[in-house]
């Protein structure tokens, strides 16, 4: 069971701002790497924080960042995102169960995890666990 | 997909057809991990100049800096590599945080114009590496995803990857944590700065070179 814990810094301040958006993994499956680093791209440049069912793949992550920094040289009020990916058993290493994960991935995609990506104006900082993660808002 | 192909085939012809040498290890990370300290290390031992400015402002490497045929010796081998020390890799550029440093309004900005940049330059030279060398900061979490990413990316494109854990003169230090972050890879632990484990750390470039 995947854990959550968002801290707030100064609650009643910023949940009143705080825009979620809930991406299921179908709605980006049928689109290439562009068109999915610009459909969050332009989530997250209206100010909310996307939380994607799934994971991107490596090199759509490194896109994200890359078009992120481009977005940074041109957006005035635009400072950059904050990522992070949290995976069920992200800790469990035994071959069984690197097997048994790489079989269901091949099949049905790796939706499993989950993904929250957010303006780096509004998250502060994201804090990774292997079973946790920690929100901080800005 | 046409990138890692050709990337993917001109090892194949390296394996085949070149030597070992004079290859082309890139130094990559998050900001401030020390990079750059460790790149001058080795630099300095074997060429006797350093390669870049350090300092405690973060993005103090805002351009991909290079070192030609670099020859290290380690137990009566050697081999020649061309270092290529990188801008660090961030998801966010405040140019408030140089602020902090004391850095002037005017000059904050043009940094972070500069380091995003930067950023940018990183990750297009990834394609162009034989093998990566991944510095992290001990002391820190190392659960960070742009970590993950860019292994991620080199385990995507067949590239070979040694972890160093610097920094570990700091109290903080855990190389524990590094290495069951990334549990596949050889993990060692350094101190740039006080030139600590530095052999360590040639034993573990002559097996990375290994793997290329």
């Amino acid at each position: 069971m995947v854990k959550r814990k968002i801290l707030r810094k100064s609650p009643q301040k910023n949940v009143k701002g705080l825009s979620l958006q809930i991406i299921p993994y179908s709605e980006i499956r049928g689109l290439n790497i562009s068109e999915r680093v610009k459909k969050l791209l332009k989530i997250i440049l209206g100010n909310k924080v996307v939380i994607l069912q799934g994971r991107l793949r490596p090199e759509e992550e490194i896109r994200l960042i890359e078009d992120t920094m481009a977005m940074v040289d041109h957006i005035k009020s635009f400072r950059g995102i904050e990522l992070a990916v949290i995976e069920p058993d992200a800790g469990n290493n035994s071959m069984m169960f690197k097997l048994r994960r790489g079989i269901a991935k091949s099949l049905i995609g790796d939706n499993n995890a989950m993904t929250v990506i957010g303006p780096a104006s509004v998250v502060k900082d994201i804090r990774r666990d292997p079973r946790k993660l920690e929100v901080l808002l800005g | 997909m046409l990138k890692i192909l050709k990337k993917f085939s001109r090892r194949i012809l390296r394996s085949l057809f070149m030597s070992k040498d004079n290859l082309k290890i890139g130094f990559y990370g998050p900001p401030n991990d020390g990079k750059t300290s460790l790149a001058n290390v080795i630099c300095k031992d074997w060429t006797g100049e350093e390669i870049g400015k350090v300092s405690d402002i973060p993005h103090e490497t805002r351009k991909v800096q290079q070192k030609e045929k670099v020859e290290i010796k380690y137990k009566g081998k050697t081999l020649t590599f061309k270092i290529v020390d990188t801008p660090g890799i961030a998801t966010k550029i405040d140019y408030e945080e140089f602020l902090k440093f004391g850095v002037k309004k005017r000059e904050a900005k043009k940094r972070a114009k500069e380091a995003t940049q930067g950023i940018i330059e990183s990750i297009k030279w990834l394609d162009d590496m034989d093998a990566v060398i991944i510095v992290l900061n001990s002391a820190k979490n190392p659960y960070s995803q742009v970590n993950i990413t860019i292994v991620g990316n080199l385990v995507a494109r067949k590239i070979p990857v040694l972890i160093v854990a610097n920094k570990i003169d700091k109290k903080k230090s855990d190389i524990k944590k590094v290495e069951s972050v990334f549990p596949e890879y050889d993990v060692v632990g350094i101190s740039a700065k006080k030139k600590k484990n530095i052999e360590e750390f040639y034993e573990s470039l002559f097996k990375l070179a290994k793997k290329v």
